[in-house]
């Protein structure tokens, strides 16, 4: 994993036949630069999508999704090919706007307006007038259960009704294509699932439906996928064939008794193996094409370990596609020394919250919150937006101070001596916080430099991170250029360089890769190896899997504290007997809101 | 911790020194300001009409015409030959001043008599026309000395500090205090809401730095760029425009400094209060506008209502202005300067505080 080999780009060869009811959208090599020098945006596209589906567009950040919707919504003009929308091209028809609803990323409203404005806005600006008008917003008001919060300013919505509005301004005036720009970021699994029933609605009633995103789970129940990569086009179809594809190379290797991330450390080694996660406790593996089952003696799972087929997923053809997942050796691991608590410092309770509270006025974010992190474990903190998730975690890491009990970390409460904690604490959060405009080593110098590291120890420590996440060739570039797998190496490095006891991550691998994201959670994983207490919060259901314990938060409280397979037991019912986490996950919340429900009425 | 915040000072002049379009931002508009305020911003008469209506005639009408004609606050000396005409040029704004030399004039100096002449100027342009009245009146007083009219009284004035009234001699001093504000409080202000935006903020705080380094990590950089600015003003005024400067540079830097302190404290309370850099940018010209007028330079202090005056002596650009003018012209010494540093520091002090303690709210 150390040098990972330039990989030839994979790209589908060619457009599957269209289909016999004609197409609503057609794109011929389609190729987009944006400027002359730069690799294209758009690398020769060719595809369709058929009237009256939904069609995901799938793919990391940068793979040219955002691209390919705008040119399709008539917003970019293509450096050269032809886009056909509804038989025409969106870029000179004028009147084929009105036809095409397009919702960006970042929701496209107004914040300081509210619901109602929005929609008067969006309505003025389609010509949506008189009795058309007035039924319209009936129909979206009650289409989106919108109608409570017409008053409310856009601006504080929560998340997923945010997106609700977003879909109902660019559903006005009726447009025969749909195109949604990521409409699933930032939303919680239940306001997603409510997404998906609207749209799903929308696509019977014979609207085309463009959905793009970054999330391989979702795609799957799109009807149709293209999957995209750094401006190519992987490969393109229904999700059922695509993983149909897959069939017989995707593994449970269940019953372990030896630890799972050594098990899954040593599965990768095996040639066999194309790509390897933690699942909850067990480790989930996909086979490399028309290979056979690995050895199981040099995995050292234990006596009663067995492989079990399991239904291929989306992202397991994602990740073939690409060549396959990276190793399961962290060079990191190689220069991390094991963590030594002090003697006084109890184990079971590296990072601890005490009846942790915050109240912003009379709301109360989070709630009498209590958990205790032992040494080298993996503790995840998820929820839905909104639910006090955030709040608890800026607490644990000295972001926020109480309002009532204690944030502790090694014994030490935050609020009376930070800067020795801090010295102690690694912490990364989503957006790879690096400083855009410097180099990749400046950054590597400075974030060594705050930590106190100096002279020859913090030269040997940059040389061991640049060896490590393999930055060479990308160390006097500016960090603002950076592909953003790199970036996201760069952040973990300037994160872990002073070797910290804990790791705090925030939402750590939103919109890369599925390729980096594991090269990621092996480092992760390493560190836990090594003793690193990590805490981490995500919105990735399979991210979750990887977490020896999780915290639910909904409501500010703390609702379910278990590991990852206890939860999903814990919620299987006759009609689901074997839960997702993501099941799971909308069990817990629903049953919660019931008993809350019951007590208020 | 010292060398923890020498590397956090490093990295921000990397942030602001390697983005050559920062570099640029930094340093062009000061070459620009000083080149517009310096030729185009003065406040001398130069070039302006002078409409003379001459129902005189004689030598000595003449003769004065010709006088006025040579000095350079007049390039164009407009005949007016009627009541209507003089009305007219007025009114059209041909003339900024207008000068009626009675029909008796010649022979009135002639018999060694007082001989009354008539102003008009326009209200209009108050500020350049009441000049150009001084100027017209300094012309008339000197011929009339010269043909032996001695009016009972005779003012004989002397300039100091500025022997030349040169306007420059007045505004480039200024101006290191002006621009040096923009520069000090952008690039404070602006470099916390970025971070904010980026997310580095919480990185920086998650670190063992506490408020006050990251504070003073902050304002080193913004002092630098005060000080360097400063300098590039300084050195255009004494080796491009020939401004004495007679005090002690120490003293300048010292002040230039101070000014500095006050003016990051200034630029941190904005941040603190911003969550994006545009805010903080309209914070910042919320602060630069009464600023300027409150200091001294647009307007004389004691001019102002007291409610004004007591704003005028909490705002450290006063003072700024005082020790840079005073470095120039009257050759300051630490001694002199004094009373204008101690109120700097004091001002430093209270809005430094104020700034820390808005940043260690934020976290609470």
């Amino acid at each position: 994993m150390t040098s990972r080999p330039a990989r030839p780009r994979p790209r589908a060869s060619e457009a599957p036949p269209a289909p016999a009811g004609g197409v609503a959208i057609e794109v011929r090599e389609l190729l987009k630069r944006f400027g002359a020098d730069a690799p294209p945006a758009l690398d020769s596209i060719s595809t369709w999508i058929a009237p009256g589906t939904i069609t995901g567009l799938v793919g990391p950040d940068g793979a040219g999704k955002t691209t390919l919707l705008r040119t399709l919504a008539g917003l970019l003009a293509p450096t050269s090919g032809t886009v056909r929308v509804l038989g025409q091209d969106p870029l000179t028809n004028a009147a084929l706007r009105e036809q095409i609803g397009y919702m960006p990323q970042k929701f496209g409203l107004y914040e300081d307006l509210s619901v109602q404005e929005n929609l008067n806005l969006y309505a003025d600006l389609r010509d949506v007038v008189g009795e058309a008008r007035v039924e319209s917003f009936k129909q979206m008001l009650a289409f989106t259960d919108l109608a409570r919060f017409t008053e409310r300013l856009a601006g504080k919505l929560s998340g997923g009704m945010k997106q609700k509005l977003g879909l109902a301004c660019s559903l006005l005036g009726s447009p025969k294509v749909l195109l949604l720009d990521e409409p699933g970021v930032g939303v919680d699994p239940i306001s997603r699932r409510e997404l998906w029933r609207m749209v799903r609605e929308l696509a019977h009633g014979g609207m085309t439906i463009v959905w793009s995103t970054a999330y391989l789970d979702e795609a799957e129940l799109c009807d149709h996928v293209r999957l995209m990569n750094e401006g190519s086009l992987l490969a393109a179809g229904t999700p059922k064939d695509l993983m149909g594809a897959m069939q017989g190379r995707s593994l449970h290797l269940t019953k372990l008794t030896a630890p799972r991330r050594d098990v899954l450390q040593r599965a990768l080694r095996a040639p066999e193996v194309m790509d390897g996660v933690i699942q909850g406790d067990q480790v989930r593996l996909v086979l490399r094409e028309a290979a056979q089952r690995p050895d199981l003696g040099p995995i050292q799972a234990g006596p009663e370990a067995t492989l079990v087929e399991v239904a291929p997923r989306l992202e397991d053809a994602f990740i073939s596609l690409l060549g396959g997942g990276p190793g399961g050796d962290s060079p990191l691991a190689e220069v991390t020394r094991d963590v030594e608590l002090h003697a006084d410092q109890d184990p079971s309770a590296v990072i601890e919250a005490r009846e942790l509270t915050k109240r912003f006025g009379d709301f109360t974010a989070t709630d009498a919150v209590s958990f205790r992190v032992a040494k080298g474990e993996v503790f995840g903190l998820l929820g839905p937006n909104g639910a006090g998730k955030s709040t608890t975690f800026k607490m644990e890491c000295g972001l926020l101070k109480p309002t009532e009990g204690q944030a502790l970390v090694m014994g030490i409460d935050l609020k009376k001596s930070p800067s020795a904690a801090r010295q102690r604490l690694g912490y990364m959060a989503q957006k790879f916080s690096l400083y855009t405009q410097l180099t990749a080593r400046e950054n590597l110098e400075f974030f060594s430099g705050v930590y106190g590291l100096r002279g020859a120890e913090q030269r040997l420590k940059i040389d061991e991170m640049i060896e490590a996440f393999d930055l060479n060739p990308w160390l006097s570039q500016r960090t603002l250029d950076l592909p953003l797998g790199l970036k996201q190496r760069l952040a973990l490095a300037c994160a872990v360089m002073h070797e910290p006891e804990i790791l705090f991550l925030d939402e750590p691998t939103s919109g890369v890769d599925p390729i980096t994201r594991r090269e990621f959670w092996t480092h992760i994983n390493a560190l836990a190896q090594k003793g690193v207490t990590i805490m981490v919060t995500t919105h990735f259901m399979d991210e979750a899997e990887y977490c020896d314990r999780i915290g639910l938060i909904y409501r500010g409280k703390l609702i379910a504290l278990d590991t990852p397979d206890q939860l999903k037991h814990g919620t299987a019912t006759p009609d689901c007997p074997d839960p997702t986490m993501e099941e799971a996950f909308i069990h817990l919340i629903q049953a919660f809101q019931a008993r809350l429900d019951e007590v208020a009425s | 911790m010292l060398y923890r915040l020498l590397r956090l000072i490093r990295k921000e002049l990397q942030v602001i020194l390697g983005d050559k379009k920062t570099r640029i931002m930094l340093v062009m508009p000061v070459l620009l300001q000083t080149l517009v305020f310096s030729f185009a911003a003065t406040l001398e008469v130069r070039n302006a009409t002078l409409a003379i209506f001459n129902q005189d005639g004689g030598a000595a009408s003449a003769d004065l015409q010709q006088r006025l004609s040579r000095t350079p606050s007049f390039s164009k000396l407009l005949p007016v030959r009627s009541e209507q005409e003089a009305r007219s040029v007025m009114d059209n704004q041909e003339a900024l001043v207008l000068l009626r030399i009675p029909a008796d004039f010649s022979r009135r100096l002639a018999e060694r008599q007082t001989a009354p002449l008539q102003i008009v100027i326009d209200g209009r342009r108050s500020n350049s026309a009441q000049i150009a009245m001084g100027y017209v009146s300094q012309v008339i007083q000197a011929y009339t000395l010269e043909r032996g009219v001695h009016p009972s009284s005779h003012l004989l004035s002397r300039n100091i500090y500025n022997p030349n009234l040169d306007s420059k001699w007045h505004v480039l001093p200024s101006l290191v205090a002006l621009i040096t504000t923009i520069g000090c409080l952008t690039v404070t202000a602006l470099s916390v809401a970025r971070e904010r935006e980026e997310g580095t903020f919480d990185q920086l705080l998650v670190s063992p730095l506490t408020p006050a380094y990251i504070m003073a990590g902050k304002a080193v950089p913004g002092i630098l760029v005060a000080l360097v600015q400063g300098g590039i003003i300084v050195s255009m005024a004494i080796f491009g425009f020939g401004i004495p400067f007679s005090g002690s540079l120490p003293l300048l830097l010292a002040g230039l400094t101070c000014y500095g302190l006050a003016l990051a404290g200034v630029g941190l309370f904005i941040s603190s209060i911003s969550s994006t850099q545009q805010q903080a940018f309209l914070g910042v010209f919320a602060f630069m506008a009464p600023a300027v007028n409150l200091s001294g330079y647009v307007a004389p202090i004691e001019n102002m209502p007291r409610f004004f005056q007591v704003l005028a002596y909490m705002n450290p650009l006063t003072y700024c202005i005082n020790i840079v003018k005073g470095v120039f012209l009257k050759g300051y010494g630490f001694g002199d300067a004094l009373p204008d540093l101690w109120p700097l520091l004091l001002i430093a002090f209270g809005t430094l505080s104020l700034a820390l303690y808005m940043f260690r709210r934020h976290i609470a």
